[in-house]
């Protein structure tokens, strides 16, 4: 019987020729990954476990993203604490405030992960590098400590849905939509325990930027992971990016399936998902009684550069609704550094808004623009369950970069054209 | 390996976020963790919940983030087991990964009220609703995971059980 993408990977991972869903199996890992919350706790498990040197081969990345800048004196000390073990066991890839960006946009951005890889990391957006036609998901950090001293862990082979797109996206439509058009679809725990394996001619129309999205949020289905076949768009993307050989691997034509959906890109609207579960799609338009408070535009889902470009397109020359905080968030030094340099920084402050350091921050109510009781907000990150990004009574529209500075602007969520016309 | 206690009861989707919010996350002290557990759905939970006691839910339990200060929170608060409908998979390897018991099962979920007593047997899956005299069948750990939480758990497996 044949395999699918997810199955072809780990079964090269774990040296047989092949697996299926259900099989237990161990698998080498590429790469092993942490941040200031989680790894800590990896931390901990891994010296009270006596392991007196980490596993070569599986690059070991710690990357300081969620409460830093340190929000305050146990995020430093959590920080501290990562800072250590890195030169205690002379960790390459190490990440401080300076050089870090938020992990899911930092470690495709340096080539630390390509096609046909295995990952796992102490973060459930672990999934985003599916983009890349490699296998990656998220854990805990017992897994994490465990993959740190053996460079492997153990899996349950996945069965799959295979997402099969056609057509185009309509103007103003992003991978933002797709994913949340998709979770709308088949729900928050529609693709629980298995691999979304996305396919089919529509991928010629979704960029790079717009698969990190898809799959960054294939965990909001509930799956395992999220894994685009890889293509040019692929190939173009790793160029100049790692030195590493890595291989494709593309799902045999024979590979079975546990479901199959289609799904004609041209057909999806500019969708938001409703409080409190990312299933609660609705299409854009059906938002304008819904006045808000806040918007955020950032995190390890929208922060790329193309996600910076959409907003700036909106905001430029426009101001956000007085009395509506406007918190913009590049997601690496280099995404930054770009904004600064197209002139995407000066759009966004001249439009009232404020331009953060990269961190996840609001995204998981750390800081940098917590709500209070009563407020809304809509925000380009991934969950909106109660409380995520402050009081209980707060509330969370996730939306793509273009709905939300569109939803600036007008202090009501809107439909992009309900700014730039037609 | 046994657990008894009363059943607390929650909905469906009970996500990670609300199991223990963001803002604890500093810290990685059982106790205190277990002192904010569940405070954003339930502020009751930390004063009623009693050593042994059994949280019963519907689907997709511990969806949302990776964070195994979720598990740990429940752990540390003396829940003993976790049955639900089905569990999000990182909650689910955190949980066996860190030694707090979870079984699945349909019927308890929808059968088990708030208050009824529970008794389970972990060896063979059998869950016991004291209160209403009804046995329900989950299915129990496989033998991998049965060997991981003998040699008392991830961590002490791969070392070869000395912690």
């Amino acid at each position: 019987m044949g395999m699918t993408m997810t199955q072809k990977i780990l079964a090269a991972h774990a040296g047989l020729k092949s697996v299926t869903a259900g099989q237990l199996i161990k698998a080498k890992l590429d790469l092993v990954l942490g941040n200031d919350i989680t790894a800590p706790v990896a931390i901990n498990e891994f010296d009270k476990a006596g392991f007196d040197k980490v596993a070569c081969g599986a690059r070991i990345t710690l990357v300081m993203d969620h409460f830093t800048p340190n929000r305050d004196i146990k995020a430093a000390e959590n920080c501290k604490k990562c800072r250590s073990f890195a030169k205690r066991f002379d960790l390459e890839h190490f990440y401080d405030v300076g050089e870090m960006g938020i992990e899911h946009a930092l470690i495709p951005e340096k080539g630390l992960i390509a096609p046909g890889e295995a990952a796992i990391g102490a973060d459930s957006h672990t999934c985003t590098y599916g983009a890349l036609g490699a296998f990656s998901t998220g854990v805990g950090s017992t897994d994490m400590a465990a993959a740190m001293a053996t460079g492997e862990t153990w899996f349950k082979v996945p069965s799959a849905i295979k997402v099969n797109l056609t057509g185009k996206k309509g103007k103003w439509v992003s991978g933002k939509d797709v994913i949340l058009h998709l979770i709308g679809m088949i729900g928050v725990d529609g693709a629980l325990y298995q691999s979304l394996e996305f396919s089919g001619e529509g991928l010629s129309d979704l960029t790079m930027s717009d698969r990190l999205t898809i799959s960054n949020m294939a965990i909001e289905a509930g799956a395992k992971n999220g894994i685009f076949a890889v293509d040019d768009i692929t190939h173009k993307y790793m160029e100049g990016r790692c030195d590493r050989s890595w291989k494709a691997f593309d799902a045999d034509s024979d590979a079975e399936y546990a479901r199959v959906i289609n799904l004609d890109l041209s057909k999806i609207p500019c969708t938001v998902a409703w409080p409190h579960l990312p299933e609660k799609t609705h299409p854009a338009t059906e938002g304008s009684d819904i006045e808000i408070d806040q918007v955020v535009i950032g995190s390890c889902t929208n922060g790329n550069i193309e996600d910076m470009a959409a907003a700036a397109e909106i905001l430029k020359g426009r101001h956000i609704k007085k009395g509506l905080r406007g918190i913009i968030i590049p997601a690496t030094p280099k995404i930054y550094m770009e904004c600064i340099e197209r002139g995407y920084t000066r759009i966004f402050v001249e439009a009232g808004c404020i331009v953060s350091t990269p961190t996840c921050g609001p995204c998981l109510g750390g800081h940098m623009g917590i709500l209070c009781a009563g407020e809304k907000a809509v925000s380009t990150t991934n969950r909106n369950f109660v409380g995520r990004m402050g009081h209980v009574q707060s509330e969370i529209y996730l939306a793509s970069p273009a709905v939300a500075a569109a939803s600036a602007i007008t202090g009501h969520i809107s439909h992009p054209k309900e700014v730039m016309g037609e | 390996m046994n657990a008894h206690g009363t059943a607390i009861k929650y909905g469906d989707h009970i996500d990670t976020d609300v199991i223990i919010p963001a803002r604890h996350l500093a810290t990685q002290n059982h106790k205190e963790l277990a002192s904010h557990c569940m405070e954003d759905i339930d502020k009751s939970f930390v004063s009623r919940v009693k050593p042994g006691d059994i949280m019963v839910a519907g689907v997709n339990f511990g969806c949302g983030s990776s964070r195994e200060h979720a598990p740990i929170a429940i752990k540390a608060s003396g829940i003993s087991c976790v049955i639900a409908k089905s569990f999000a998979r990182i909650f689910y390897r955190n949980a066996i990964n860190i030694g707090l018991a979870i079984l699945e099962s349909d019927k308890a979920s929808e059968n088990i009220a708030e208050g009824d007593e529970v008794d389970i047997d972990f060896d063979t899956g059998v869950i016991t609703n004291v209160t209403k005299n009804e046995t329900y069948q989950a299915v129990p750990f496989p033998d991998f995971i049965k060997d991981m939480i003998a040699t008392g758990g991830l961590m002490a497996s791969i070392t070869g059980g000395a912690k």
